[in-house]
């Protein structure tokens, strides 16, 4: 139980995907400019990581590891989770159009989202049985959330910035972003 | 063919550069960018995989049905992922070690998955590898500017291995290494000042883009305080040196004008009042 704890905590604070191992940028910089659109992007992405931590932790070590196939994870597990986007969005278009409507058009970005097939291949590296590794899924996306909605509150600020021309724009997002990642590190220093 | 070539190179790397300009995959840049090596075989890694997947989607753009396109590009371009991956395992240990999952995570790189779409989906074989190398130099060289600065900062040197051994010590005893720039903050930071430069150059490029064009458009409408286009050889000389040409032609000019306007004048006025 303990371990859980553990991996909860760090994949949610000192190992932070966006600040501390810069998995998911593209969504972080593209997609948070209102906390509320944060939101709904965190917890679509949240929904795909679980499920595709327990799925791909199934794949690897029920098909591809049996068959001496582990240099093949890559190409399936970025199949599983095209595969995987585009079944959720049609069994929530189905079965729960409330969701749907609420998480629907950020479905298709998640497959090219780099969180997503980054956390299926660290549960791989770090060897996770299947409880650890879909606690590790959930809580590197709580985190991506967590990150995200902050950061959308700090850009939601900053849209009353006058910056120099030159900063206007992406420059100084990431100088900002810079700053929260500063405040993220203080949790590196807690690692068990 | 050669001009092309060169024009599609200038593209790539100066003003369509993917990391700088079009604010592509962004993840790798800001996660390798520790040190000038790791950039390297980064952006090696990354320009082959270009190139390999953009000469292979050029050569099926015609089989491939229109509605699984995205699909059959992720596929192709894993499949040159997991090549480079294994390769990279076998002769360059050190930087696998250090690259980690940044190397199969190519896969989700948009700038690959961007130039398939954008350029290799639509033009023919040889133009699309031309595209992928300069694309892929662009983004190397990026991540070696990101990089040098941060490497540069952060331990005062340059070129050190992977392991933080060896290099080329730049800055002397006096400088006191600023380990933030090693830390992902320093990644951000770095990144956010280097596009305000590239933009600051844009801007001051645009900047006089603009001023001479108002330039010419004061020449073309004879109100620039100080240039004038010489109305005998169309030519942009000072004003004192055209005036010689200007009183030759001027009056005839006038005098055709002051005929022509209350003619109008009249005919209009006298239509109003008939409609009146």
């Amino acid at each position: 139980m303990p371990e859980i704890f553990m991996i909860m905590f760090s994949a949610v604070l000192a190992e932070n995907f966006i600040f501390s191992r810069f998995y998911g940028i593209c969504p972080f910089l593209g997609v948070s400019e209102k906390p509320s659109t944060a939101l709904g992007m965190g917890m679509a992405v949240t929904f795909v990581i679980t499920v595709s931590s327990a799925v791909t932790w199934a794949v690897y070590y029920l098909l591809l590891e049996p068959a001496g196939l582990e240099y093949l994870k890559t190409i399936a597990f970025i199949l599983v989770i095209a595969a995987l986007v585009q079944f959720i969005e049609m069994f929530l278009r189905r079965y729960i159009p409330a969701l749907y409507s609420a998480l629907g058009i950020f479905l298709p970005l998640i497959t090219t989202n780099c969180a997503v097939l980054g956390s299926a291949l660290v549960n791989i590296q770090k060897g996770y049985n299947f409880i650890e590794s879909v606690v590790f899924g959930f809580s590197a996306a709580i985190g991506f959330t967590m990150a995200i909605t902050v950061f959308a509150g700090v850009r939601e600020r900053l849209a009353f910035a006058r910056p120099p021309r030159s900063f206007k724009g992406f420059p100084i997002l990431l100088i900002a972003a810079s700053l929260v990642a500063m405040a993220f590190s203080g949790f590196s220093g807690m690692k068990f | 063919m050669h001009s092309k070539f060169l024009k599609q190179m200038k593209e790539g790397i100066l003003t369509n550069n993917p990391t700088f300009v079009q604010l592509l995959g962004m993840c790798p840049t800001l996660a390798v960018t520790t040190s000038v090596i790791n950039a390297i075989g980064m952006g090696t890694a990354v320009t082959f995989v270009l190139i390999c997947s953009n000469l292979f989607i050029s050569l099926v753009r015609n089989l491939i049905p229109k509605e699984v396109r995205i699909a059959s590009y992720i596929v192709i371009i894993s499949g040159f992922v997991t090549a480079v991956e294994l390769l990279i395992k076998a002769y360059f240990p050190a930087i696998d070690a250090s690259l980690g999952l940044f190397i199969p995570l190519i896969v989700v790189n948009c700038i690959i998955l961007a130039r398939a779409e954008a350029f290799a989906s639509k033009n023919k074989p040889v133009p699309s590898m031309v595209d992928g190398l300069s694309i892929g130099l662009g983004f190397t060289l990026a991540l070696v500017a990101i990089s040098a600065v941060r490497e540069l900062l952060g331990s005062g040197k340059l070129f050190a291995a992977t392991d933080g051994t060896g290099g080329i010590q730049i800055l002397g005893d006096w400088f006191s290494p600023a380990t933030i720039f090693l830390l992902p903050c320093g990644a951000f930071l770095t990144l956010g000042f280097l596009i305000a430069l590239v933009q600051k150059i844009g801007n001051m490029s645009s900047e006089r883009k603009r001023r001479q064009a108002l330039e010419i458009d004061a020449i073309e409408n004879g109100y620039h305080p100080t240039l004038v286009k010489d109305p005998v050889t169309g030519e942009i000389v000072r004003k004192n040196e055209a005036r010689a040409a200007e009183t030759e032609f001027l009056p005839e000019e006038s005098a055709q004008l002051t005929d022509e306007v209350p003619a109008i004048n009249i005919v209009e006025t006298g239509k109003e009042d008939a409609d009146a």
